[in-house]
């Protein structure tokens, strides 16, 4: 039994984490966080050039043909440092596509995808007026007729800049769709998480192809794993910055971390976050390799750790104070990436439902 | 990243099962043997087999095997499945004194009190708090004097476990001058020994397990004391590096979680299983999250302890008990939601409380109130989140005397 990382998986972290310190520090995060325009290529560019955009692409496609925990590992980096890049989107591209594409397609998408040529994203959520589940398929309408898309797509991570879409359509088959083939309007929303910008996607008479195999459901699980792994990233970071200010900080004539109720607090904090990187692992190698554990393992994993996230993330806003309030404070940048990895692909209360009904309750 | 266990273990994993089948429950002569004999001679048989007390080296009457916690493991969950009395009938025995003893003791109280303590014969008790000093137990007042070749004890523990049963006990006592946890000696004493009264405390629960220990001009010998004088506070922390074989567990909180299913299952609520309401459907679910949580965290700690590497799960250990009575707790308020007015019901500390597995109401009571034990003893949930907060995230120490 062995339930530890791998040397390579242990490299691959490490040179990811060096990366990111170096090229993508606070500063350059919140330069990013405050522009208008989305996130710098360049940055995306150094990430691609260390194979984070094919990690999931097999090799025979030119990807480096690693897993869903490889690529959780990258998305905990990536939320440790709330770097601003289209990974979500791009990785769950790509496992629909390795899911669910023809030869043909994936003969046509996959190495572009891995080699960072072309960039994708899902569009999943439509808008609904009821207030259903906007991520129930059961909700959705997108349709394809005479080759053609039709249909609205909301909280699209990172449309603008995307080469090629996958859509999603009534009934939950997936379609491609390229964002320069005409008919794709893209406008951007005002999301909270401004290192993951949100796009709305009006699709009106867009050439579009569906994709063969029935794809969702992996799709749906890799993003479970891959926000519950950006929100632990986030989290953990949020429990050290704030517990590095409490020492930092002088009240009363001695360091606020002196206070027990704080101290207290901070350890709370630290004990909902630090154990539950060890249920994404687990739901990460389900994925990987234990079919029949994988849907439920995701389930549980996306609603326990991005809730624990979003109150660890308060928590931090509180240790820092009036300062924790300010935009000016980084910790409002992680509390907002928590809250991203929370509410995208449904609430913690959708899943845990979605495990009940799994769990034969 | 493989979480089977292989081949080798899966071997041994029919073995235990197969060992289990054969040894218990026990047959021809000795099933008319009372029960607590039918249970030290099963273990015995099982420490022979190295499926108890495994690592513990054969002169001192264990297993004598090298350490390894897959093996372990394996071990527990098919004794665990077989319902064999695996169980220490003295863990504070098993589990603290006698790592300490191996740790910390002379060959002669080794080859002493190790093997009865092992196969279930000697039982025993641990003797630190008292009522002036439980968190803060560098501050116990229960003195020891050598008296010629005696050591002779005066004053009072509390909450002692299991003190009426106990045949021994090991505790903290002042022997030296000096202030404080460095004034103290670690000792053993034999719970027969004149001048010692045990007077049993009811708990909370109307049952009875802890006890006041008074101690008046009791003379135990020399030899009593574990490591030298004054190092009572270091011989006491020894079984800490042992520990680390037991908390990769979580399949106490495992059962817990199981059984509050099944309350969910059976209990009706508005003509239908509570199950099927959304809101317990929500908060069992949010319950799993920590449960699976521990699980798997467990299985982290365990791997890398096997593999002698990524010492990083050191922290988490640290965590492994506040998390399982957070959980612990959880579960607890739960299931009284369940049980409605079936809350209203005396707890039942008895085993007969348990029918076939199953709680009856006055169990659950019961259980909702140990939930807050377990948070008290052995470190209140306070102190670790200290631990915590300074071991883990490097906080400042609180303001010490
Ligand atoms: C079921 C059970 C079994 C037990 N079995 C044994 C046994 O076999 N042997 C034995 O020696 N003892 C035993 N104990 C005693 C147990 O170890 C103590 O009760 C425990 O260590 C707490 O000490 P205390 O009761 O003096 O509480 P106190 O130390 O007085 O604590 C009271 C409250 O103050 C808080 N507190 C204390 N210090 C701090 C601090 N520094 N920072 C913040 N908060 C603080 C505590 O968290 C707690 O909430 C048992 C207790 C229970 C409940």
């Amino acid at each position: 039994m062995d339930f530890a990382l791998s040397e390579e998986q242990e490299l691959l972290q490490q040179t990811l984490r060096g990366f990111i310190e170096n090229e993508c520090p606070p500063s350059v995060v919140r330069e990013s966080f405050d522009a208008e325009a989305g996130p710098d290529p360049g940055l995306w560019k150094g990430l691609v050039e260390l194979g984070i955009a094919g990690l999931l692409v097999p090799e025979e496609r030119g990807g480096a043909g690693l897993g869903l925990l490889e690529a959780a590992l990258a998305a905990e980096e990536l939320g440790h440092g709330a770097v601003p890049a289209p990974f979500l989107g791009h990785a769950l591209a790509c496992v629909a596509l390795v899911a669910g594409g023809s030869d043909a397609q994936k003969r046509r998408w996959l190495p572009a995808l891995a080699s960072g040529e072309a960039v994708a994203s899902v569009a999943l959520a439509e808008p609904s007026p009821e207030g259903s589940d906007a991520w129930d398929p059961a909700h959705w309408r997108c349709r394809i007729e005479d080759g053609r898309l039709r249909g609205r797509k909301a909280w699209v991570p990172q449309a603008a800049g995307a080469d090629l879409l996958v859509v999603a359509l009534a009934g939950g088959r997936l379609a491609l769709a390229e964002t320069g083939a005409g008919g794709v309007g893209i406008a951007p929303l005002d999301g909270v998480d401004r290192t993951r910008r949100l796009d709305a996607v009006d699709l009106d008479a867009a050439p579009a192809e569906p994709l063969e195999g029935d794809a969702l459901p992996r799709v749906r699980d890799a993003g479970l794993v891959l926000l519950a792994a950006d929100a632990f990233g986030a989290a953990y970071r949020l429990v050290r910055m704030s517990a590095e200010y409490a020492q930092s900080r002088q009240q009363f004539g001695q360091p606020i971390a002196q206070f027990q109720g704080l101290k207290h607090q901070l350890a709370d904090m630290a004990l909902d976050v630090d154990p539950t990187r060890s249920l994404w692992w687990y739901a990460a190698h389900a994925f990987d390799h234990l079919p029949a554990e994988a849907e439920r393992a995701a389930a549980l994993a996306k609603a326990h750790i991005t809730d624990r996230a979003v109150q660890v993330a308060r928590g931090a806003v509180r240790a820092h104070g009036g300062l924790g309030f300010t935009w000016e404070c980084d910790v409002q940048i992680w509390f907002k990436r928590t809250l991203f990895d929370r509410a995208w692909l449904g609430t913690p209360e959708v899943h845990r439902e979605r495990a009940a009904a799994l769990g034969g309750w | 990243m493989d979480l089977r266990y292989g081949e080798a273990y899966d071997r041994l994993r029919e073995e235990v099962r197969d060992f289990a089948r054969r040894s218990w429950p026990p047959r021809g002569d000795e099933a008319r043997l009372d029960e607590r004999e039918q249970q030290i001679r099963f273990r015995r048989r099982a420490i022979e087999a190295g499926y108890l007390s495994r690592s513990v080296p054969a002169e001192c009457g264990g297993g004598g095997r090298a350490v390894d916690v897959l093996a372990e493991t394996v071990i527990r969950q098919e004794l665990i499945a077989a319902d064999v009395p695996w169980r220490s009938p003295s863990p504070q025995g098993t589990d603290m004194l006698v790592p300490t003893l191996l740790e910390e003791g002379t060959p002669e109280q080794c080859r002493r009190y190790i093997p009865p303590t092992l196969v279930g014969e000697m039982i025993w008790c641990q003797g630190y708090s008292e009522p002036g000093s439980g968190s803060d137990l560098g501050s116990l007042q229960s003195r020891a004097e050598l008296d010629g070749d005696h050591w002779v004890l005066n004053g009072q523990k509390i909450w002692t476990s299991s003190a009426r049963e106990a045949d021994m006990m090991f505790g903290l006592f002042r022997t030296e001058a000096e202030p404080r946890s460095r004034g103290l000696s670690y000792l053993l004493i034999d719970m027969r020994t004149p001048g010692i009264e045990v007077r049993p405390l009811t708990m909370m629960t109307g049952g009875i397990d802890f006890c006041e220990v008074w101690f008046d001009d009791v003379r135990i010998p020399a030899e009593s004391m574990v490591g030298r004088r004054g190092e009572g506070w270091k011989v006491s922390k020894a079984t800490l590096k042992h520990e680390r074989m037991l908390i990769g567990d979580a399949s106490y909180l495992e059962r817990a979680f199981e059984d509050l299913l099944r309350l969910a299952r059976e209990t009706r609520r508005d003509g239908r299983p509570a199950i099927e309401h959304a809101d317990v459907r929500q908060r069992l679910a949010e319950i799993e999250g920590f449960v699976a949580t521990q699980t798997w965290a467990s299985h982290r700690m365990l791997s890398a302890i096997a593999a002698d590497r990524d010492m990083t799960v050191i922290n988490e250990m640290m965590m492994a008990k506040l998390s399982l009575t957070n959980t612990m707790e959880r579960i607890a308020e739960l299931s009284l939601d369940l049980l409605a007015e079936g809350g209203l019901t005396a707890p039942t500390t008895d085993e007969g409380g348990m029918r076939q597995g199953w709680r009856t109401p006055g169990k659950w009571v019961s259980n909702y109130m140990m939930s807050l034990g377990l948070s008290i003893a052995g470190g209140t949930s306070n102190i670790q989140r200290n631990l915590i907060g300074e071991r883990i995230l490097g906080l400042p120490r609180d303001l010490r005397p």
